[in-house]
């Protein structure tokens, strides 16, 4: 097994910062808002590593920074501090220190992101099969029908219905929102993929056939994947291995089961008790 | 060139006083050494409406000298209301400028939403007057974005346009302003000329210039640059083929040519008629049939 | 002599509770080896930790004191106690199974999915997977109009037999058995008595809590008797 991520440091504060920002902020002082500046500590030293075809989970509840970290490792929002190192197959990349055309360039073709929000991935005035040939076209393949073809085959395995190819997005349910982003995600293989709440707000039965979907293609793929939740099913489903965040800080990190049987944390105590 | 010597009249020779022509040729240059790059510049007021060609227009009178003869086309017409005006203002500010119709006979041509039948020469400019220069724009509406999106190549979304085209009509539909890609890096909107002409910008041996006086920006084919229209490896780029529905080329009405662009004539009785849009190529293949070669002479 | 695969030293394990303020004595200072193709069975009266040792190997507890030294498949010897999560994934993945009293499954599977899963986690082409799936879905007499629909609504004693044979599937070297015969009918445990003196045969280590005295009599080599741990205050004594 190969790391694909090794993750040190990273911090991301809103506002001016100052000296005293990180002693009054974190989970020990319930807060992530500095008393002295009126920065946002959104989050602080989050460290760790993922493996190739791995799946982290990335638990919270709201203002725990955890989408933060993935925005920050997807280029979404420049963090304030810490590196990020992208390990693909024999070079390597370190996240923070390439200059904005190569961090686009990563993110069209080696990373893909999924939102909670469909609006943020998919473009509403283009069709579902433009809105996967716009990532193909990125990785400069000019072929229509090939184009064509792949983003049908990509429709197909997410499970939207291959009549509804051409209509826009903005017609689809919620779950066939968050289909066609994941396709669309994948759509230049990427190694790596990033999942930002994608279950959160749909109906139960389709929050589970979207799971489903996701380990179906973690296990075809081998894509590793940070999947962040406020929610311990998704965890328990998805990720082996879990990091618990709380105000902006990793209060704990484990095997999943590990987490929800044997959890260390006080606050990781009362998250799984409030739960089961 | 010392023309502010040769002014006799109110106003500088061309119009423009001579820091304003500098600063366009410094955008000219820069234009030529990017090619397709749009390049900036301090479009001036001019005694007419923005979007009667006031960008084509300073483009020409700062490149005009007192030697040079002026074509003045609009649709690929020298007597149209738009051409008419302009030739007569460059007549005006430019004394000792001659200007033609004939294309074959000038130095500089300005035009809108065409470029002549006959292929221009290394020792000829044309300059096309441009409404809309930024090929983004209809994909994405932040200047600030747009400008990393040509800096990077990233043409990808203006794809995804030509892409849903083929799938709602199963060919690329636009008629004109064709997005084209030069020197394998910017794409430019060539400005409102149709399909037909797109092909005619590569490798081209005269210098082609575009002005936008409203949006403010310069851009340039120079000679003998690549100029590649947006397509599909699969679906390539084609042009007008003008064919009735029998599927042969239609001919020109008046000069009876069939490898020209037609314009479309719709007679009150309802029948349409087609005839050359250049001008000067249809009186030119006139000439030719009443005098064969060498009767001209 | 072979060195054992599994040696565990003064294991003990007991819960921080942070909200009551509480510490929660699990098991206390547990020793024992397992060897290859040996089985050895923890006995002990409820509250003894039984379980809590097995999940302690696992790692879905954390030990809090002993060492648990297993020797790998290379033969490394290395501390679960101790060993990162990514090391701890791939054995589970590679080499040691785990079967509880329960069958935890992602809903909406097929059976012959959930039994094929350790397979496919090792690469194993899908079709291949699937026909050993069948191969020991069969021999463990669950009946094939089964197959195709999820355990979820299987009776105690099916749902432990697919649960059963998930954890054989992939020929563990060490296997964990938490109570695996507990739910079933004499004949369906007599069934896995002899998949489990199978595997045995084959050369699988296996730690194993049972149920009914008999099957401990049956198929264990060594028997390790817990006692329940001390009460917290002698706890907190040894801890300080």
């Amino acid at each position: 097994m190969n790391k694909i991520l090794e993750v040190r440091g990273l911090s991301k504060i809103y506002g001016p910062g100052c000296p005293q920002c990180l002693e009054s902020t974190g989970p020990e002082v319930d807060t992530n808002l500095c008393p002295h500046c009126g920065s946002v500590v959104a989050i602080h030293d989050v460290s760790f590593d993922l493996f190739e075809g791995e799946i982290l989970g990335v638990m919270g509840e709201s203002g725990s920074g955890k989408s933060t970290v993935v925005k920050a490792l997807y280029f979404d929002q420049a963090p304030s501090g810490g590196e990020a190192i992208f390990y693909d197959s024999d070079r390597q990349h370190d996240l923070f220190s390439l200059n904005a055309a190569q961090q686009r360039w990563l993110r069209n073709h080696r990373f893909g992101m999924v939102y909670q929000n469909p609006n943020l991935g998919l473009n509403f005035n283009i069709s579902a099969g433009g809105n996967i040939a716009e990532r193909l076209l990125m990785s400069d393949l000019m072929d229509y029908g090939a184009i064509r073809e792949r983003a049908k085959a990509l429709l197909a395995r997410t499970e939207v219905l291959l009549s509804r190819v051409d209509d826009l997005p903005k017609n689809f349910s919620g779950g066939m929102q968050q289909r066609v982003q994941i396709a669309k995600a994948l759509a230049t293989r990427p190694p790596l993929l990033f999942l930002d709440e994608v279950t959160t707000g749909l109906d139960l039965s389709v929050q589970a056939r979207i799971l489903d979907l996701i380990l179906e293609i973690q296990q075809e793929l081998k894509t590793a994947m940070v999947v962040v939740t406020h929610d311990l099913g998704v965890i328990r489903l998805l990720a082996g291995r879990a990091i618990v965040m709380k105000y902006g800080r990793v209060i704990e990190t484990g095997l999943t089961d590990q987490i929800l049987e044997d959890p260390q944390h006080a606050y990781t105590q009362r998250l799984v008790a409030s739960a089961l | 060139m010392n023309a502010m010597t040769h002014t006799t009249n109110a106003y500088n020779f061309g119009f423009l006083d001579e820091y304003a022509k500098k600063e366009v040729r410094r955008a000219v240059l820069k234009a030529i050494a990017i090619p397709g790059y749009q390049v900036p510049y301090a479009s001036r007021e001019m005694p007419m409406g923005r979007g009667f060609g006031t960008g084509g227009l300073q483009l020409t009178l700062s490149l005009i000298g007192p030697n040079e003869v002026v074509k003045v086309i609009d649709q690929g017409s020298d007597d149209s209301v738009n051409a008419v005006n302009l030739r007569q203002f460059i007549e005006m500010t430019c004394p000792g400028v001659s200007t033609t119709t004939k294309t074959a006979e000038c130095t500089l041509v300005q035009s809108r939403h065409r470029i002549p039948e006959l292929a221009l020469t290394a020792s000829q400019i044309i300059v096309l007057q441009v409404p809309y220069p930024d090929p983004l724009v209809v994909v994405e509406p932040s200047e600030d974005k747009r400008k990393t999106m040509h800096g990077e190549a990233d043409y990808s979304r203006l794809l995804v346009k030509l892409y849903e085209d083929i799938v709602k009509f199963d060919e690329i539909t636009i008629s004109h302003r064709y997005p084209t890609r030069i020197n394998g890096h910017y794409v430019i909107d060539p400005s409102p000329i149709p399909r037909w002409d797109v092909p005619k910008l590569n490798d081209s041996a005269a210098l082609v210039l575009f002005g936008a006086g409203r949006e403010k920006k310069i851009y340039a084919v120079p000679p003998h640059t690549r100029a590649e229209p947006l397509a599909f490896s699969d679906v390539p780029f084609r042009v007008e083929d003008f064919r009735d529905a029998a599927g042969r080329r239609r001919a020109c009405a008046r000069c009876g040519c069939t490898d020209s662009f037609l314009d479309e004539f719709v007679a009150d009785s309802g029948s349409k008629t087609w005839q050359c849009s250049d001008s000067d190529w249809c009186d030119e293949q006139l000439l030719r049939t009443e005098h064969p070669q060498g009767e001209l002479a | 002599m072979i060195p054992p695969i599994l040696q565990v030293d003064g294991y003990g394990k007991h819960f921080q509770l942070h909200e009551q303020n509480k510490l929660i004595p699990s098991s206390h200072n547990v020793s024992f080896t397992v060897r290859t193709g040996e089985l050895t069975a923890l006995i002990g009266p409820t509250g003894a930790g039984k379980s809590s040792v097995l999940k302690g190997i696992y790692r879905t507890y954390l030990p809090s004191a002993g060492r648990i030294l297993y020797r790998d498949v290379a033969g490394h010897e290395l501390d679960l106690a101790l060993a990162s999560e990514h090391q701890i994934l791939e054995l589970r993945r590679r080499e040691i199974g785990f079967v509880t009293q329960f069958l935890h499954c992602l809903p909406r599977q097929t059976t012959l999915d959930v039994v094929a899963q350790p397979l496919l986690g090792l690469g194993v082409p899908r079709e291949e997977a699937k026909q050993s799936a069948a191969e020991l879905l069969s021999a463990m007499k669950l009946p094939e109009r089964l197959w195709s629909v999820s355990p979820a609504t299987f009776s105690g004693g099916e749902r432990q037999r697919v649960n059963l044979a998930r954890g054989f599937i992939a020929r563990p070297r060490l296997l964990l058995l938490d109570e695996p015969t507990a739910s079933l009918d004499p004949a369906t445990a007599e069934c896995v008595i002899g998949l489990i003196e199978g595997l045995k045969s084959e050369g699988t280590a296996m730690l194993a809590i049972f149920h009914h005295p008999e099957t401990t009599r049956r198929l264990a080599d060594q028997v390790v008797e817990l006692a329940p741990p001390p009460a917290v205050e002698e706890l907190l004594k040894e801890i300080a």
